[in-house]
């Protein structure tokens, strides 16, 4: 029986070893032919030599979360060999260079070898032995694509564009590809009961990682100010940014740069340097992850009782520091939501998709400024460094910047009297000024607290407590103006939580459930504070499953300490062995608490 | 302490600048350091500095750390915003606010704990990346807010108000700044107006990152078991007072000597500081020289004063950056945002 557009492949590589570029290929040409797949590095915190695994999920049913078990393996990397082998699910197949024959303890009588004697059939082809080794990636895309039935023509068009303007690199290229091809159509039992076919599932779409669409966010978002601090996997934020930012924000008379990008010498300097900006009324960001985020919290409550907008774009990884910094978890939400000493709290946006990237991103300085304080994109490696698919970008030009409260000198003159911290509007928010802004109205000193409304320095218990109720004040405003939840299904007792990249497998996970008579309604939650429509939702159902990559069920957390919930009525689903959450994992959890507790399942009766 | 603000009565004879403005227009409210403190020296000189040019008093953007000197910009300019950041991090702060607005006059205040101890890496790197501003410390090898331990510019040997010695060697802000390419660095000392005012002026003109170190003596900390200054004498002459709320009032502590001569001064401990001022045919544009003179004089136990070294021709960060004139907080939609049509070229790109 064949299998069409529904498995998964896992790449196993050496580090540094010019696999990624054949490996995206392989992607990519699945996603041009019209089928859904993602795709996931799972990389070590290292330059070169050590073990790198490339996942691609091919699923005609659209599910782009990770999958447990493996179909196709193919083994490049002796050092793992084994446990790649072993990794392999009854039935599924393993393709590997059989120049050096398999050793007799590695063989598994459930699963179909494939060998291919990739290092014999280069070595007259190729004698550069760094080309080789490099080819060897392409070979065995080309073998591929006849075991598979990719369409070998998207692969060499591939080829082509990629290598643009280095046309000496083509022709070997598919020179490598038709050896790797030609051999599978002579020798190997081609296809496979995996195959793929040509489908229309991807519409419009974009494969994208959401590092790149959080940059382009910020371009359009109107940044101009990106000051960072080199972290796995925030790095390609701010480095993207730069690489846009040169095509795209540079005066086309003179030549000049309208953004300034600064390699800081560490966090605590890339979050100042934001916060300098942000005072002085340009949009500025900053990308990191976790340690970043520790490194940042002084300055992050600074910002908050000193009213600077501020966004960050936290790209969240396995703690702590010398943990897991190439593996994806959700650990930072409780602290970037309170990060800090005194009473602080943060705006957090969790974008699910690159277009969420996008979109939460150019947002983000809209809400900084609306709000001025800072606001944290919580985003994840799985999230950040994967290709994903996602629906395009899309652009408004009528859209304006929304500034937020500011007061020009006319504005001033306008005025009787200047007041930075006065709540005129009963918002919880004041006006502010630009320094510079008039000879003699407006100015202000800018201190954390210990000032009045007119910001004039005060030690006054009153002045703190009011100044501090007024901050409570503009955090339910934030609440009304993050975005929405995102809520599905209706009617059932029971629901399920969750945000940020849990959503990529929630779709597979609900029909998981559904099979065996479990119905959910799903809410997504995108931005804290959180919505009245959280709470109703919360409300209207008996419990509710809470997602959390993480340990300590910090989403729980949250929902529990801001809302005054009854932590009974959250049930918490977890995972964070820094691989993404499969489906496999929510279905496994959700099913086993209807066990555990005897709960009524409906299975539809069939006829 | 709470705002005080200064009565708004000219003196009828105080002398107008070419923008028609008097030195008062240039201040701030009252200050609320101790009597006789060198920091309130120096903001007077930044005030003089500024009326004398006849800057805007509105176009600066006072920048500053944590500590005793990092208050004193709300003594200073009144008409400008100020930032009272985070301890050791003003750099970062100023690094900020001048990309946001190249047009705005930046001056960091700083101390020797904020600057030569928490804050060091910050200095370093805002000194190397040549932001233009004028950067001052008021150094005054105390903490005095947290009531008198050493700072990290403190020299080796000399004691505590518990009498204790420093047993680490002290960092000189000056042979750093010069070491790391500072393209102005200057030093002077908080009582001598005739020196600071011009040195102040020439940082704020000067093109790229100035830096001057400006000795500021701590009349309330720099003090010891046995001095008449100390806590200890108050205490044991005063049944009125708390040991903690008061502070013997000082004489500011001013010098006026020569180019190229040498000056004792009396410090609120009784210690004596030997200035020592550049003489004016020194060569200014020669940094090596410049690093060897300070480390030279101050192995014979004497602090160099004056302007050490300055590049007229400096380029400043946004030079280094290739920015656009025009500030970047005034750029709006149409500069900033690239458009659809772009981002639909963006998202072929991806498929």
């Amino acid at each position: 029986m064949t299998t069409y557009n529904d498995f998964v492949i896992r790449f196993a590589n050496v580090n540094g070893s010019g696999s990624a570029s054949a490996n995206g290929m392989f992607a990519k040409a699945l996603f041009r032919m019209g089928i859904p797949v993602s795709t996931r590095n799972i990389f070590p915190s290292n330059i070169q030599g050590l073990p790198t695994w490339f996942e691609v999920r091919v699923s005609d049913k659209g599910y782009l979360g990770r999958r447990e078990g493996v179909d196709i393996m193919v083994a490049m990397n002796a050092e793992t060999f084994e446990e790649d082998v072993a990794a392999v699910k009854p039935g599924g197949f393993l393709l590997f260079d059989n120049t050096k024959a398999l050793a007799l303890n590695l063989k598994r009588s459930d699963i179909t070898e494939i060998g291919i004697p990739l290092t014999d059939l280069l070595l007259p082809v190729f004698t550069d032995i760094k080309q080789r080794g490099l080819f060897k990636n392409i070979t065995y895309l080309g073998a591929l694509a006849a075991l598979l039935n990719i369409e070998f023509d998207v692969i060499t068009g591939m080829v082509s564009t990629q290598y643009a303007g280095k046309d000496a690199l083509i022709a070997p290229n598919i020179r490598a590809l038709e050896i790797g091809r030609e051999y599978a159509r002579q020798y190997l039992p081609c296809p496979l009961p995996f195959q793929v076919r040509r489908m229309d599932a991807n519409g419009d779409r974009i494969m994208v990682d959401g590092n790149a669409a959080a940059a382009i966010g910020a371009l359009y978002g109107g940044a101009t100010v990106c000051a960072w601090y080199p972290i796995t996997p925030s790095t390609s934020v701010a480095e993207s940014f730069e690489q846009y930012a040169n095509k795209l924000r540079v005066d086309p008379d003179c030549g000049r740069r309208r953004f300034a990008v600064i390699q800081a010498e560490d966090e605590l300097s890339a979050i100042g340097i934001v916060i300098g900006a942000g005072w002085n009324g340009a949009r500025s960001f900053t990308a990191t992850s976790g340690p970043g985020i520790s490194l940042m919290s002084e300055f992050l409550g600074l910002a908050y009782f000193a009213e600077i907008p501020a966004v960050v774009m936290d790209i969240q990884r396995a703690g702590p520091s010398t943990g897991m910094p190439t593996r994806t978890q959700q650990a930072d939400l409780l602290s970037a939501a309170y990060a800090s000493h005194g009473d602080t709290r943060h705006v957090l946006l969790f974008p699910s998709t690159p277009k969420e990237c996008f979109e939460f991103a150019a947002q983000a300085f809209d809400l900084a400024d609306r709000l001025q304080t800072p606001v944290l994109l919580m985003s994840d490696l799985e999230l950040g460094m994967n290709d994903n698919l996602s629906e395009p970008f899309a652009w408004d030009d009528t859209r304006a910047y929304d500034r937020g409260k500011v007061l020009d000198a006319d504005d001033l003159d306008r005025i009787e009297r200047f007041g930075r911290y006065l709540d005129v509007d009963g918002d919880g928010i004041g006006y502010r000024t630009y320094p510079g802004t008039h000879p003699t109205k407006g100015a202000f000193f800018t201190r954390g607290t210990s000032r009045d409304e007119y910001a004039r320095y005060t030690e006054s218990p009153e002045a703190y407590v009011q100044n501090m109720d007024r901050l409570l004040k503009k955090w339910k405003t934030a609440a009304t103006l993050v975005p929405k939840a995102e809520i599905g299904g209706s009617g059932h007792r029971a629901g399920i939580l969750f945000y940020g990249t849990s959503a990529l497998p929630m779709q597979e996970a609900l029909d998981l459930l559904t099979e065996e008579g479990i119905h959910l309604d799903t809410l997504r939650v995108r931005g804290f504070p959180f919505g009245a429509e959280v709470y109703q939702f919360i409300d209207a159902h008996d419990f509710v499953f809470v997602v959390d990559q993480n340990r300590d069920a910090q989403m729980k957390t949250l929902l529990v300490t801001e809302g005054g919930l009854d932590p009974a009525t959250l049930i918490s689903v977890l995972y964070f062995g820094g691989l993404s959450i499969s489906a496999d994992t929510i279905q496994a959890q959700v099913s086993e608490y209807f066990t555990e507790q005897k709960l009524p399942r409906l299975t539809e009766v069939k006829s | 302490m709470t705002f005080v603000a200064k009565p708004r009565v000219h003196h009828p004879k105080l002398p107008i600048n070419e923008i028609g403005l008097t030195r008062r227009d240039y201040e701030g409210p009252v200050s609320t350091l101790c009597a006789g403190c060198g920091h309130d020296s120096v903001s007077a000189a930044i005030v003089a500095a500024c009326a004398e040019l006849s800057l805007p008093p509105h176009k600066f953007a006072k920048i500053s750390g944590i500590g005793c000197s990092s208050k004193t910009p709300s003594y200073f300019l009144s008409k400008s915003h100020g930032f009272n950041s985070v301890h050791g991090r003003m750099p970062s702060v100023a690094t900020g606010a001048n990309l946001a607005n190249r047009e705005l006059y930046c001056i960091g205040v700083s101390g020797d704990g904020d600057t030569a101890s928490i804050g060091l890496g910050q200095f370093a790197h805002i000194v190397r990346r040549r932001i233009n501003m004028l950067y001052i410390v008021d150094n005054n090898g105390t903490y005095g807010l947290t009531k008198g331990q050493f700072s990290a510019t403190n020299d080796k040997g000399s004691t505590s108000k518990k009498g204790s010695p420093n047993l680490y060697e002290p960092i000189d802000l000056v042979s750093m700044a010069l070491q790391i390419g500072a393209s102005f660095v200057a030093r002077s000392f908080s009582g001598d107006k005739k020196q600071l005012v011009p040195l102040i002026k020439a940082g704020l003109m000067h093109k790229g990152f100035a830096f001057i170190d400006v000795i500021s003596p701590c009349v309330a900390f720099n003090n010891h078991q046995g001095s008449t200054k100390s806590y200890e004498y108050v205490r044991d002459h005063s049944e009125t007072v708390t040991v903690s709320d008061y502070f013997q009032p000082h004489d500011e502590i001013t010098v006026d000597y020569d180019p190229g001569s040498s000056e004792d001064v009396k410090m609120p401990d009784g210690s004596t500081l030997r200035l020592h001022k550049l003489d004016r045919d020194f060569d200014v544009h020669d940094r090596v020289n410049a690093l060897n003179y300070v480390q030279k004089r101050q192995a014979e136990g004497e602090v160099v004063t004056g302007l050490l070294y300055v590049d007229p021709d400096a380029s400043d960060c946004h030079e280094i950056l290739d920015t656009v004139q025009r500030p970047l907080n005034e750029l709006g939609e149409a500069e900033l945002c690239p458009g659809n049509a772009a981002l639909h070229a963006i998202n072929d790109s991806f498929r």
